[in-house]
């Protein structure tokens, strides 16, 4: 008992909500290293500090757990996990029970099995809704532990009625409350994870429940969207706002013409859906299905991802040289990336006076949507207002941002409809496709298969590798090969929450065609140091945007990417459920994967960008066609709200 | 309001000053030794050792250590931390500089329950002459190496709020919800620092222990509890207040003290404690036994015991914080069965299994709130079964 006191500093959860942490120390035998404990009679050696939770897992002893969530900190409220530690009066929780002495444990007496039993039958009197008429059928938590513990009858009963209007003011996020067993762990999410905090307990007793602000409708409050709540939501009480009725009804209208991008992070992660483990990439498989689902075209989200690039990335230069050359003092710098719609909508509200700092390059998804009404439509000579267009996103924030009033550029509602992996993977069930037995086929032209630049944006540091893999060689006319092997770009990737990074531009060469209208040459940025952040979580996000606040080292940065999501869009609120680090480490090793195998791995080098701005785009990046579609605006919300 | 008790309190007869004089002079391991000899008790409620108490908050480095008077007293059926703090608030106040001394702590807080606030007026007063009188402040008693000061932080009204890591949390501006344990606030507390939490009546004994020693206070009271210790009866009685008594008296003697001889029942220990009938009066008042934080709430031949626990179920399914699952809803569903019992509709089976949900409630809730509210509940299933089962009409 005489560590030092522990206190993290940075959570902004209320420490009732929170662990204890000790810091393992690891080291074996050494006072304060290990300890051996026993659980159900086996014998374990652990880290002290380590939980009766985690060391029942090393062990393959599953104790159940509800409240507790391997992303967030530890609260220790459901009491599921209870057990029985030899020598104590009451049941410990196995999540909040760190061990510092030798222990004797049983996870499953008679004591535990009915402590268990009961707060199961407890949760149920109060949740109302009927599994098999819920999205979380078959993925629910609650119900996977009703079946494990037998509940064959509603011992106190089970409410008959709802008692709470379901909340659909969101475009992102709906709210079903009646389904809610206030395990907090959306709360935990929103302030401690995300640190935006709208989610909280209110009221006292029986009548605690989750409540956004003064209990304002989720859509009116300073929620992001990034739906990271849904993500680790055990029931159903959160979901995305779904569309696929409106989808099914534009397919289902022959007078429509209905195209679907899909965006590589549900590609990596679909398949999580269908009962594969995370890590297989089915993005051709899902060509298929999705024509076979009866969609017109299927589109690869990464040819505007590669625009992005291009964009976002003239966009830098030319904030750099209005800078550096002509000494403009009103450009905002560092840039940050916009192609996060969660992440805009946090500097928005928490950051309002840094909207100049943000790329107005929109993002991949808005970009292609405007293309399709646009360029497309020509090309094919379709009308565009019979066009819809879908885009299969890992994101539940891109449903705001397609609705953004800003986002009509092409005459029309650039994307009309965002899905996320959950609801395109029972699309294709509906239809009785097993998406993994799917042969494989192309994406469609005249955008067709893109490069690895864009595939890598659907990973933390993603748009910043698929950036300087573009950067560094429109400007020096060397290869990135010639410094970073394989042009894997290694220091910006990665699961750790910042990321600094430093490059030198020893050598300039020529200015390429696509930017000789822009910038006479490049000699002001021979010997130039550009320095680079990347975050991934809002929380993180924060954490820089003080910094820069504070005039830290990242004030100095050229360029930062932001992601709203921790992991980034392959973490992304639409994302199959559950989540955990390990799963998103799959997913971010299958998207790297694919980058590898692409012939082309560079967005400037993508043929069918540059005979996009040959055809289409005449003046070139940031020119006046592309500031129109492929630019946008902010607004500066801050965080008072009506 | 007239604080009414029996004679003088025992803790009161020391003067001012001696038990911090004599505490200083003994040095910081001193104290610690002498309070842990003592065997003095928690007198909050739940009787943890308070020298350990120190001694693992002295143990613990830190740049940075709080000393917390609880004076929230939210249980219902107990004033006499109201009476304490009313009549011999500097002896508190010395408890809390000694305490701090002992553990190297210079900061300590009164938490005052938000319905007290009527005191800080006369609270404040007292710190201020205490300054004054070097009592407070730089150089407590003119010594260079001690310096300690206290503040009043006035609750906002949640029983809950009284467990002394929800009152933490409450004091950094936090709901008032307990927090997971390990880690303790002698390790872990006020912004988290080590934190020692005692109850009013704990720390006004210090001073006298310091003065007389930790012989004089371990020879009163039984093996396992030791000293005297402060009672608020209320109820049926004739002569309702605050009482002082060593430890290991019976409900029986206290009964013919307070005037409560023909009491049916007696609820020791306030809303969260055991009701013991009056067959079982000859049980003892103490740790060992009966034990109690001090409230003692006394029930009249014609009392309805169903409606006493339904009152008591009501106070727990408002103040639960409402965090853990067993307590929240726990609570409520015991209501709900003494409700049934009301109309004379609840089965014994449905009896039988709401008294094993208070089990579970008792085994698995996070904090002593829920881990007590089924006591009553429990107790008049096992005392008065006859009385509350089978009825037929609501009882008024
Ligand atoms: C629900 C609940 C309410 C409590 N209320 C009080 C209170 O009002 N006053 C108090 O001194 N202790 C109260 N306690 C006990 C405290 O948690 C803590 O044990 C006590 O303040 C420690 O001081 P002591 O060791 O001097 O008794 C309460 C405990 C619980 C679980
Ligand atoms: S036992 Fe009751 S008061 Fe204590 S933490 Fe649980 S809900 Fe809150």
């Amino acid at each position: 008992m005489t560590d030092k006191p522990i206190l993290d500093d940075t959570s902004r959860a209320p420490v009732s909500q929170r662990g204890y942490v000790i810091e393992k120390s690891g080291m074996d035998d050494a006072i304060g290293g290990k300890v051996t404990i026993n659980i159900d009679g086996k014998d374990i050696k652990i880290p002290l500090g380590t939980t009766i939770l985690e060391a029942a897992r090393s062990l393959g002893i599953r104790i159940p757990t509800l409240c507790y969530h391997e992303d967030l900190c530890v609260a220790g409220v459901c009491r599921i996990c209870v057990v029985e530690v030899e020598g104590q009066r009451t049941l410990q929780a196995a999540c909040g029970y760190p061990v510092t002495a030798p222990i004797t444990v049983k996870t499953h007496t008679r004591r535990v099995r009915q402590a268990r039993r009961h707060i199961l039958d407890l949760m149920l009197s109060k949740h109302y809704g009927e599994c098999y008429a819920c999205f979380r059928n078959n993925n629910c938590e609650l119900q996977t532990l009703a079946k494990e513990y037998g509940v064959d009858f509603f011992r106190f009963g089970h409410p008959e009625k709802p008692l709470y209007a379901v909340d659909r003011s969101s475009p992102s996020v709906i709210r079903d409350m009646n389904k809610c067993i206030l395990c907090r762990r959306c709360v935990r999410t929103c302030i401690d994870l995300q640190e935006v905090g709208v989610l909280e307990g209110h009221g006292r007793g029986a009548d605690v429940e989750i409540q956004t602000f003064m209990n304002k409708p989720l859509g009116e409050v300073i929620c992001i969207n990034c739906g990271q709540c849904i993500n680790r939501c055990p029931t159903g009480a959160l979901r995305a706002n779904d569309p696929t009725d409106e989808v099914w009804a534009a397919i289902d209208n022959p007078d429509k013409h209905v195209v679907i991008q899909t965006a590589p992070s549900p590609r990596a992660a679909i398949g999580e859906n269908f009962g594969l483990e995370p890590g297989t990439a089915l993005t051709f498989e899902l060509n298929t299905a999705l024509r076979r689902c009866g969609f017109d075209r299927v589109f690869d989200t990464n040819f505007s991802a590669d625009l992005t690039i291009i964009e976002e990335g003239t966009e830098l230069l030319l904030r750099l040289y209005k800078a550096l050359v002509e000494k403009d003092a009103s450009i905002a710098l560092p840039q940050f990336t916009s192609c996060s719609p969660g992440w805009v909508k946090f500097l928005e509200h928490f950051y309002p006076e840094y909207v100049p700092n943000l790329s107005s390059a929109k993002s991949p998804q808005q970009m292609f949507g405007a293309l399709i009404k646009t360029y497309y439509a020509e090309l094919n000579k379709i009308d565009p207002k019979d066009i819809v267009t879908v885009a299969l996103m890992p994101c539940s924030a891109k449903k705001f941002e397609c609705n953004r009033p800003e986002m009509c550029d092409s005459g029309y509602k650039d994307v009309d409809y965002g899905l996320t992996t959950r609801e395109l993977a029972q699309m294709i069930s509906e239809t009785g496709i097993f998406l993994p037995d799917m042969p494989r086929s192309d994406f469609d032209d005249p955008f067709g298969t893109a490069t690895g630049s864009g595939v890598i944006f659907g990973a933390t540091g993603g748009v910043m590798e698929a950036a300087l893999r573009s950067v560094y060689e429109l400007v020096s006319g060397e290869r990135i090969e010639n410094i970073f092997e394989h042009a894997d770009i290694i220091p910006v990737r990665g699961f750790q929450g910042v990321k600094y990074v430093e490059l030198t531009l020893d050598k300039i060469g020529p200015v390429p065609d696509l930017l000789k209208p822009l910038v006479p040459n490049w000699d002001w940025l021979k010997g130039a140091t550009v320095k680079l952040g990347v975050a991934h979580g809002t929380a993180n996000a924060k954490r820089v945007m003080d910094d820069i606040k504070a005039g830290g080292k990242f004030s100095e940065c050229h360029f930062i990417e932001f992601m709203a999501c921790p992991g980034g869009c392959l973490g992304g609120g639409g994302q199959p459920i559950p989540t955990s680090p390990s799963i998103r480490e799959a997913r971010a090793k299958a998207i790297y994967a694919e980058d590898s195998v692409y012939e082309i791995r560079k967005s400037h080098e993508n043929p069918a960008v540059l005979k996009v701005y040959n055809e289409f785009l005449r003046e070139g990046p940031c020119g006046h066609k592309s500031h129109k579609l492929l630019h946008t605006s902010y607004i500066e919300r801050g965080k008072y709200i009506s | 309001m007239s604080p009414s008790h029996t004679g003088e309190l025992t803790f009161s007869t020391v003067k001012p000053r001696v038990g911090l004089q004599a505490a200083l002079d003994k040095g910081r391991a001193g104290i610690v030794a002498e309070v842990s000899g003592s065997g003095l008790k928690g007198r909050g409620g739940a009787g943890f050792p308070t020298g350990v108490k120190w001694n693992l908050a002295a143990a613990t480095v830190a740049d940075e250590k709080f000393v917390v008077c609880n004076a929230d007293e939210g249980e219902p059926g107990t004033f006499k931390d109201r009476v304490i703090l009313n009549r011999f608030a500097d002896l508190v106040f010395e408890g809390m500089i000694i305490a701090g001394y002992a553990i190297g702590a210079q900061k300590g807080i009164l938490y005052l329950r938000g319905e007290y606030s009527y005191l800080r007026k006369d609270l404040e007063k007292t710190l201020e002459r205490m300054r004054t009188e070097g009592m407070l402040g730089e150089r407590v008693l003119g010594r260079d190496d001690v310096s300690f000061d206290i503040e009043i932080f006035i609750g906002s009204g949640a029983y809950v709020c009284g467990e002394e890591t929800a009152l933490i949390e409450s004091l950094e501006g936090q709901r008032g919800e307990p927090r997971n344990r390990p880690p303790f606030p002698v390790n872990t507390g006020y912004k988290g620092r080590p934190t020692v939490v005692n109850n009013v009546e704990t720390l006004a004994w210090i001073p006298s222990i310091m003065a007389r020693g930790a012989d004089w206070f371990s020879s009163l009271g039984t093996d396992k509890s030791k000293g005297l210790k402060l009672f608020s009866v209320s109820g049926d009685v004739e002569r309702p207040g605050v009482y002082e008594f060593p430890w290991g008296l019976t409900i029986a003697d206290l009964m013919r003290e307070v005037g409560g001889e023909n009491a049916k029942a007696v609820q020791v220990g306030g809303a969260s404690g055991y009701i013991v009938p009056a067959r079982d009066f000859e049980r003892h008042i103490a740790f060992e036994d009966v034990p109690t934080g001090g409230a003692v709430i006394v029930f009249g031949p014609h009392r309805d015991m169903l409606q006493v626990v339904s009152n008591f179920m009501e106070f727990f399914v408002g103040e639960s914080c409402g965090q853990c699952t067993p307590c929240r809803e726990g609570n409520v569903k015991l209501l709900e069965g003494l409700r049934l019992l009301e109309e004379g509709r609840c089965s014994t089976r449905q009896m039988r299994e709401l008294c094993a949900l208070g089990e579970t409630m008792q085994q698995a809730s996070k904090c002593g709130l829920g881990q007590s509210s089924p006591n009553a509940f429990l107790s008049i299933v096992k005392h008065y079964g006859d009385e509350i089962m089978g009825r037929t009409d609501v009882i008024v």
